[in-house]
């Protein structure tokens, strides 16, 4: 679904993605880990299509076709959605009427008549039960005034209605507390699907607990650094980033002098 | 990110709908001003005495005054010899008498305005007023009106039907000697609205004033009086369109509003001059003097104005608070883009006791626009327990649009209480891609931050004007879900 290659991306003329490589199939859930400024919101928003994260080397192939081609509008119509760390502000716009203009955005792209007031609702209280999120949240500004816990769940609210193809979710488990993690561990798991395949960007093992993923990663010095399966994020808790960031950088030494 | 900035102005620009010209025979007068004229144009209007009387006076006294140049606008001088001051579509001397008389030519043209006049279902709740250049072309639903006692007409036909009434409100808020495109417009004043509710009576439905100036070099001087006696409601809205021309024009209207004990005026505009171009090329000059006065105990005004059209806005809708426990408000939206130059906002005078003001403006500028709130807040030795909250809150779209704050308060009672707040920010980048990473276009994205950001003003429209007011703004009609 997802084949990243030699990716190197730019903010402000800095590098910061230095050749990283990525592949993701439908039905898998990968999780992301690294040290702090490593990259893994940048990652994520070159694959949402942030303006001013810019690639300068390597491609990005989604569903077979070439993604960086596409405007971040197509991006999310075509399925790709990103659960933001820091979820945006706005204020006036009621949470409501941002997920159904969305909604209604992809199903025209699919050719899909637009959801009527009534459908669209009976729709949206479903899934707000499946998140265990109070109703009034919906006719609140955007992210206005809601706690970092209720804006986490707000973002895994729009996934469930959108219901996207490849999902991002950053750090969507920072903030929460336990049993609200248990609530969006729930509602992922919910949606994990032979179809659909998702990134976590965690720093913690306990989410991993909860949605147990196929391949953990460690995104260090602008790449990915090391993978393994699910008990990698174990050793990780256990022995910090320190020797990952070691060794990466140890092999990078041999082959950057090596003849290749 | 520059890229973006540009591509931001673009969103929110949309083309001048309105521009067309309507070829019609018209009867005016030479151009330039002078007493002459100001006999001329009040001979043509069939006017008493007094009128002329006060027109001249009016006269007499701009000739002492000059140009105020206090405000956060520039133009090139207005040559005011060069000025039209009378135009009107040729027909019967004294105006239509019914819908039947009007030139269909005219009608047509308020059907492409989108404002037909015609008086069926489509419009049945709206009493709408129509003026085009110089006078009033009908007036529909008068009937109706009537037999309440309301009296909706255009000013000229007060002034020769209800001169007693005209004589003693005229110039009681806004007199003739109040500034100089307030006096300017006493002077010349052709046509307008005459509004008048008798006691207890409830309106019931809006009446509306439409204003077109269609006419080249002709300047547009409205006057729109409204009274609403003891106990009695009115809401009341105005919309105004131009055609595009390369040279400006002169707007200089003058309202003014009375409400009497216990009664209530709501005064909304849609405010769509034409603006200019693109280059700042022509566009209308809005210089208006807009004023109400809480006459009487527990009586309210509010405006609520939607600005987005003319080259410059110069105006300040007030309200005087004279009656105890009377109430004024202000909301505003108001938009400028590519060169055009809004200095607006209200000013507040409390001389009553436990009298309350609320004072709400949203700014928005794009381009290369620039919007100043300037408003006054002045409570009076008098006016113990007065209260007031101004929020001041302004938009910015791109990186080379202005907005600027003036807040002027004068309190000489320690019992009032008066806030104030303002922000100003700027369409974020964040908020865009927000949107976009939802699937959401970038063009309706801006639209509907731009919606959320006004949304508490829109709320005080009535629904016909509130649809408009969105669509103005380039936003769809399903902001208002929720
Ligand atoms: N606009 C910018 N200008 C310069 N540097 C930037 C800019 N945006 C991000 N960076 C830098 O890019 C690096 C990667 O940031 P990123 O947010 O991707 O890290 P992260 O792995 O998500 O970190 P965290 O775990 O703290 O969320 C950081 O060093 C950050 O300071
Ligand atoms: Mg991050």
């Amino acid at each position: 679904m997802l084949e990243i290659r030699n990716l190197h991306v730019t903010v402000d003329d800095k590098p910061i993605l230095r050749g990283l490589d990525l592949e993701v199939r439908a039905g898998e859930v990968h999780a992301i880990m690294g040290p702090n400024g490593s990259g893994k919101s940048t990652l994520a928003y070159v694959l949402a299509g942030r303006e001013g994260y810019v690639v300068t080397q390597g491609e990005i192939r989604y569903m077979g076709r070439d993604l960086l081609a596409l405007a971040p509008e197509e991006r999310a119509r075509e399925g790709i959605f990103l659960a933001f760390q820091y979820p945006v502000e706005i204020p006036g716009v009621a949470n409501v009427y941002l997920l159904k203009a969305a909604l209604n955005a992809m199903r025209r792209h699919r050719g899909e008549s637009e959801l009527d007031a009534v459908d669209f609702l009976a729709l949206v209280k479903g899934k707000l039960k499946l998140m265990d999120m109070d109703e009034a949240l919906l006719y609140r500004a955007v992210n206005e005034g809601f706690s970092g816990g209720e804006k986490k769940r707000n973002e895994i609210l729009q996934m469930a209605v959108l219901e996207p193809r490849l999902a991002i979710l950053d750090e969507t488990d920072s903030g929460l507390d336990i049993d609200a993690l248990k609530v969006v561990a729930n509602g992922v798991n919910a949606m994990r699907s032979p179809e659909r395949a998702m990134i976590l960007v965690t720093h913690y093992q306990r989410l991993l607990d909860y949605i147990r993923p196929d391949r953990v990663h460690v995104l260090a010095l602008g790449r990915i650094a090391l993978s393994g399966g699910p008990d990698l994020a174990q050793d990780l808790e256990r022995r910090g980033y320190g020797w990952v960031e070691a060794e990466a950088q140890k092999r990078h030494a041999a082959s950057a002098g090596g003849p290749g | 990110m520059g890229k973006r900035s540009v591509q931001l102005d673009e969103l929110i620009s949309q083309e001048y709908r309105h521009g067309f010209y309507t070829p019609l025979d018209v009867d005016d007068v030479p151009r330039g001003l002078s007493e002459d004229v100001i006999r001329v144009i009040s001979a043509k209007k069939q006017e008493p005495a007094f009128m002329l009387e006060w027109r001249l006076k009016a006269f007499r006294h701009w000739l002492t005054m000059t140009e105020p140049h206090w405000a956060t606008v520039h133009h090139p001088p207005i040559d005011y010899q060069d000025i039209v001051y009378y135009s009107a579509p040729r027909g019967k001397a004294d105006g239509p008498q019914s819908l039947a008389e009007v030139d269909p030519e005219l009608l047509r043209t308020y059907e492409k305005l989108g404002v037909p006049l015609q008086e069926r279902e489509l419009l049945a709740g709206v009493a709408v007023d129509a003026v085009f250049d110089s006078v009033s072309v009908a007036t529909t639903f008068k009937e109706k009106l009537g037999e309440l006692g309301i009296i909706f007409c255009s000013f000229s036909e007060a002034v020769r039907n209800h001169p007693d009434l005209v004589q003693e409100y005229l110039g009681s808020v806004v007199p003739y000697t109040d500034n100089f495109f307030a006096t300017l417009n006493s002077a010349v004043f052709s046509d307008g609205s005459f509004c008048y509710i008798p006691p207890g009576v409830r309106c019931p439905m809006e009446l509306s004033t439409y204003f077109r100036i269609n006419a080249r070099n002709t300047g547009q001087f409205e006057r729109t009086l409204i009274i609403a006696d003891r106990g009695a409601y009115v809401s009341y809205l105005e919309g105004c369109t131009a055609p595009m021309r390369d040279e400006n024009q002169l707007h200089a209207a003058v309202v003014e509003l009375i409400a009497r004990e216990g009664a209530q005026i709501k005064y909304s505009t849609v405010q769509n001059w034409y603006p200019g171009d693109k280059d700042g090329k022509g566009g209308i000059y809005n210089f208006v003097t807009k004023r109400g006065d809480c006459r009487e105990a527990n009586s309210k005004i509010s405006w609520t104005q939607v600005e987005t059209g003319s080259a410059i806005t110069w105006k300040y809708p007030s309200v005087i608070l004279r009656g105890d426990n009377s109430v004024g408000e202000f909301h505003s939206v108001a938009l400028t883009n590519h060169w055009q130059q809004a200095d607006t906002g209200t000013k507040m005078i409390h001389l009553g006791r436990n009298t309350r003001s609320t004072i709400l403006s949203k700014g928005i500028s794009a381009g290369h626009g620039s919007n100043a709130y300037r408003g006054l807040v002045k409570v009076a030795k008098s006016a113990a327990g007065a209260r007031n909250y101004t929020q001041c809150d302004s938009l910015l779209l791109g990186d080379r649009c202005a907005a600027h704050t003036f807040p002027y308060i004068e309190v000489k009672n320690p019992t009032a209480r008066v806030e104030h707040e303002a922000s100003t920010s700027r369409i974020g980048e964040d908020q865009l891609f927000y949107c976009q990473s939802r699937g959401i276009s970038a063009e309706d994205a801006v639209s509907l931050i731009v919606s959320g950001f006004c949304k508490e003003v829109f709320r005080q429209l009535p629904m016909e004007f509130a649809v408009e007011a969105q669509k103005l703004l380039g936003v769809s009609l399903e902001g208002s879900i929720g």
